[in-house]
């Protein structure tokens, strides 16, 4: 007995957390994979799966949810052509030197996909936004992670790096830029909700003051998603900034001071000494906030429900709203293609842009 | 100091004592009750309070869970058909609840009225004991609410101004743009034509079906808003809803600037700070205008929603004018359709109780539901609850009890009686799916083109699709069957 269990000690003290992973995020991955090949009826003692095949997904990209999903389509203008044309071309180019520098077979697929995502996301845009039609879910959401992590980014950046410096009251900075995170999203939407309310909301005397008041940012597509980018990056800038501050006070103050002995300037010096050294852990950072921002739910629901009209739903708040009408098929098709997107753009970055980056480095 | 100390103890036991004594004596000691509901304290709280009432009179205790308004179906659905039980009355739109009972969820309450002596039936309006509680012929579920949509005026606005409450829908867009600028309750501010619930996800898609209801309908309750019952064909894309779309947009002009943003609370805090000269609302605006901080008690006149001059013609999908062929209930060539929407809060008991528990269950709707009880919580605004029954409506007493003026009382009650016994009155979606129909499709084409993202006509042709699909789904015979039943009574 006591051979048996030296032997299948590690199995054994392994298996309470594998069945944990088990039971609560891989069948949950093959339950939801399951309906979104299916239409589901609850009834009476339990409920009714109709597979249909690829009909969920299908709808969503050639059907009635079309629209919702990835835009309207009619005709793409010049701008989109150009648009269009010039990436199809990069990126082809792009996947052509692949092929003749290193290839390998591995490598080659991987690119394949990372291509066809990249022209998928391309010719989106050019036939939607760059054409004067409305684009869907998708198109919203990259709005976010893009232009949401980009201001997040740099300005979470600029606060840690200037943190980092002996300055007055830095400790009081810290914990003042750290709070925002600490509320609850759903908090946050409706404290912007308020005070962004021009009617009756705490502000509404500033905004009639400032001539605003006649002015609705929930009734401008635009305006609503910029506010709910500014929100988001309220909320978020804390986490690229604590994170940041603990890189760059991890750089050795050697490096620093000997290239000031050499006559550095301070833009030199982070150029050539922080900068490189911090970027693997900015990389990471940015990586985990786009996939954070790849699932906003809480900030477009809260604030604004998704409208006007669908202007500012993100996927995952599509799939929220399907699965609440009890469309638990859509739901799950809808939520495999945001994880798909996810992956392969996530994916990709990492090891196209982060990777090469730092492989380049001495 | 002892002797206070004393005192207090013994008050204290005292208040402790004697709601058990009353509890020992009660027939359901033991026994719980899960309710799930909206979040209070509308609906939910007077619910809580009534409980405790229950309790002390049967030993029941009455527990109620909240969750967001948007997800009570879905949890209760699942609950039920998973076999989690974890509820075991549903408080929510009767509407919705034929699909519970298509499921074999729900139980049927026929036996329990049957034995019942308290809860006199026939003091329930028409529409609601014939219509709202039933499925089939039989009574699935218990109102504690009775719903349906009005339109509310400034009485001092419209005096100041030389109007008249509006008619139709074409006068509504005209008052409304007159009165729009008017300061209405004297801070100096320019105050709004209308206020009417028109974000996404919220309760637009009611308003709508207000708007359109004497546009399509005409013919009476059993005629419906939206199917030919045979085919399940949708009646949707033609010239009535479409004018109903373009009514509804018009009015943007005249609301407030991020009205596409305002949800129910929103209307409602501005209706009572006096800063709207009419309103699209349920009945809760006659009680809440006379509650603490309102600016507009005895300023509100509540008259039926506006009608229409124009009916639709099924056949050829246009408006043709109205006259006693195709309007038999018009009035002074106007046709109305108060539209029932929501159809109000009403409670289902889950067949899977035990029979001590069901009979638990249904003692308690019941008791919310009785006379003794309703008349009162009908009267204030905070609870939700709004007139069901007719001696809630033949007398002002309990009304002008709660503080409104004997005029304000009469007005508000005959508006109700005069919706409530519309034989024209429109009812709201009591088939499977009536939440991805109305809720999710309806909803979101009307946010689309209330956003300008699409036409009118756009917007008409994906209901129709989408309608289409949601049958196909379900299955049309399925759904052409219970649609077909949802309209067999009329009052």
């Amino acid at each position: 007995m006591n051979e048996w269990l030296d032997k299948h000690m590690g199995r054994l003290f392994l298996a309470p957390a594998v069945t944990l992973i088990l039971v609560f995020s891989i069948f949950p991955l093959v339950a939801s994979l399951i309906m979104a090949f299916a239409r589901i009826r609850f009834s009476a003692g339990g409920f009714k799966v109709r597979f249909v095949g690829w009909r969920n997904f299908e709808k969503q990209f050639f059907g009635s949810e079309q629209f919702h999903l990835i835009g309207t389509f009619t005709q793409i203008s010049l701008l989109g052509w150009i648009f269009g044309l010039s990436v199809t071309a990069a990126l082809l180019w792009w996947i052509w030197g692949y092929v003749r520098r290193h290839f390998t077979w591995f490598g080659f697929v991987g690119r394949l996909i990372t291509l066809a995502m990249g022209l998928g996301i391309t010719w989106l845009f050019a036939g939607t936004l760059l054409s004067g039609n409305l684009f869907g879910t998708i198109g919203t959401t990259l709005f976010y992670v893009l232009v949401g992590c980009a201001i997040q980014f740099v300005i979470g950046t600029a606060l840690a790096y200037a943190c980092s410096k002996n300055i007055r009251g830095k400790t009081a900075f810290r914990v003042i830029f750290f709070v925002p995170m600490m509320i609850t999203p759903i908090g946050v939407g409706y404290i912007f909700r308020m005070m962004a309310d021009t009617t009756k909301g705490p502000f509404s005397n500033v905004w009639q003051w400032v001539g605003l008041g006649d002015f609705s940012w929930a009734a401008d597509p635009w305006a609503a998603r910029i506010f709910i980018v500014i929100a988001d990056s309220w909320q978020w800038i804390p986490f690229v900034f604590i994170m940041m501050l603990a890189a760059f006070e991890s750089v050795s103050r050697d490096l620093t001071e000997a290239a000031e002995l050499d006559g550095a300037g301070p833009w030199q010096s982070f150029r050539e000494i922080t900068w490189p050294h911090v970027l693997p852990i900015a990389a990471t950072v940015m990586l985990i906030r786009a996939i954070e921002a790849f699932k906003i739910v809480d900030l477009p629901n809260i604030m604004t429900s998704g409208g006007p009209g669908i202007a500012t739903e993100s996927v995952s708040l599509q799939a929220y709203y399907a699965w609440r009408a009890l469309d638990l098929g859509s739901a799950s098709a809808i939520a495999y293609i945001l994880l798909f997107v996810t992956v392969v753009i996530c994916v990709s970055f990492f090891n196209l842009v982060v990777l090469a980056r730092v492989r380049k480095q001495p | 100091m002892l002797r206070k100390f004393l005192g207090g103890t013994a008050l204290a036991l005292a208040t402790a004592i004697a709601p058990m004594s009353a509890s020992a004596e009660g027939h359901y000691d033991g026994v719980t009750v899960n309710i799930l509901t909206r979040p209070g304290p509308v609906i939910a709280g007077r619910m809580v309070e009534r409980g405790e009432e229950f309790k002390a009179m049967t030993g029941a205790e009455i527990r109620v869970a909240e969750v967001p308004f948007a997800e009570i179906f879905q949890k209760l659905l699942t609950d039920w058909a998973t076999g989690t039980n974890s509820v075991d009355v549903g408080v929510f739109a009767s509407g919705w609840g034929v699909e519970l009972v298509a499921g074999g969820l729900v139980e049927n309450l026929d036996p329990y009225i049957a034995a019942d002596d308290k809860i006199d039936l026939q003091d329930i309006a028409p529409y609601f004991r014939d219509f709202n509680q039933k499925v089939e012929g039989s009574t699935y579920f218990i109102t504690i609410d009775g719903d349906f949509q009005m339109m509310y005026y400034r009485t001092d606005v419209f005096a100041d101004a030389g109007l008249e409450p509006p008619k139709t829908w074409e006068e509504y867009l005209e008052v409304g743009a007159k009165i729009h600028g008017m300061d209405m309750n004297d801070d100096g501010e320019p105050d709004f034509g209308s206020c009417t619930f028109m974000k996404r996800n919220a309760q637009s898609y009611f308003a709508i079906q207000s708007v359109a209801a004497s546009m399509v309908q005409s013919k009476g309750t059993g005629e419906g808003l939206y199917f030919d019952p045979a085919t399940m064909k949708p009646k949707v894309n033609n010239d009535a809803w479409k004018k109903a779309f373009e009514v509804f947009k018009a009015s943007v002009a005249f609301n407030p600037p991020d009205v596409l943003n305002h949800d129910i609370g929103d209307t409602r805090s501005l209706a009572l700070a006096g800063r709207c000269g009419m309103v699209i609302d349920w009945g809760d605006i006659g009680p809440l205008s006379i509650e603490d901080g309102s600016q507009i008690k005895d300023k509100v006149g509540a008259i039926i929603m506006p009608g229409s001059t124009e009916v639709l013609n099924v056949e050829t999908g246009k408006l043709e004018a109205c006259e006693a062929s195709n309007c038999p209930h018009a009035v002074d060539g106007v046709n109305f359709a108060p539209f029932a929407a929501f159809g109000g809060w009403t409670g289902a008991v889950s067949a899977t109780l035990d029979d001590q528990k069901k009979q638990a269950a249904y003692d308690f709707l019941s008791y919310m539901n009785q006379a003794e009880q309703s008349n009162v919580d009908v009267t204030m605004g905070w609870t939700g609850y709004n007139p069901y029954r007719n001696s809630q409506l033949e007398d002002t007493t309990a009304w002008v009890e709660a503080g409104f003026s004997e005029a304000s009382a009469e007005n508000y009650l005959s508006a109700i009686k005069e919706s409530l016994n519309h034989p024209n009155m429109a009812s709201d979606f009591r088939i499977p799916g009536a939440q991805q129909y109305t809720g999710v499709v309806l909803d979101r084409e009307l946010a689309r083109y209330l956003a300008g993202e699409i036409t009118v006509d756009q917007a008409l042709a994906n209901i129709e699709e989408g309608w289409e699909e949601i049958t196909d789904d379900f299955g049309r015979e399925d759904q052409a069957k219970i649609y077909s039943l949802s309209l067999g009574i009329t009052n």
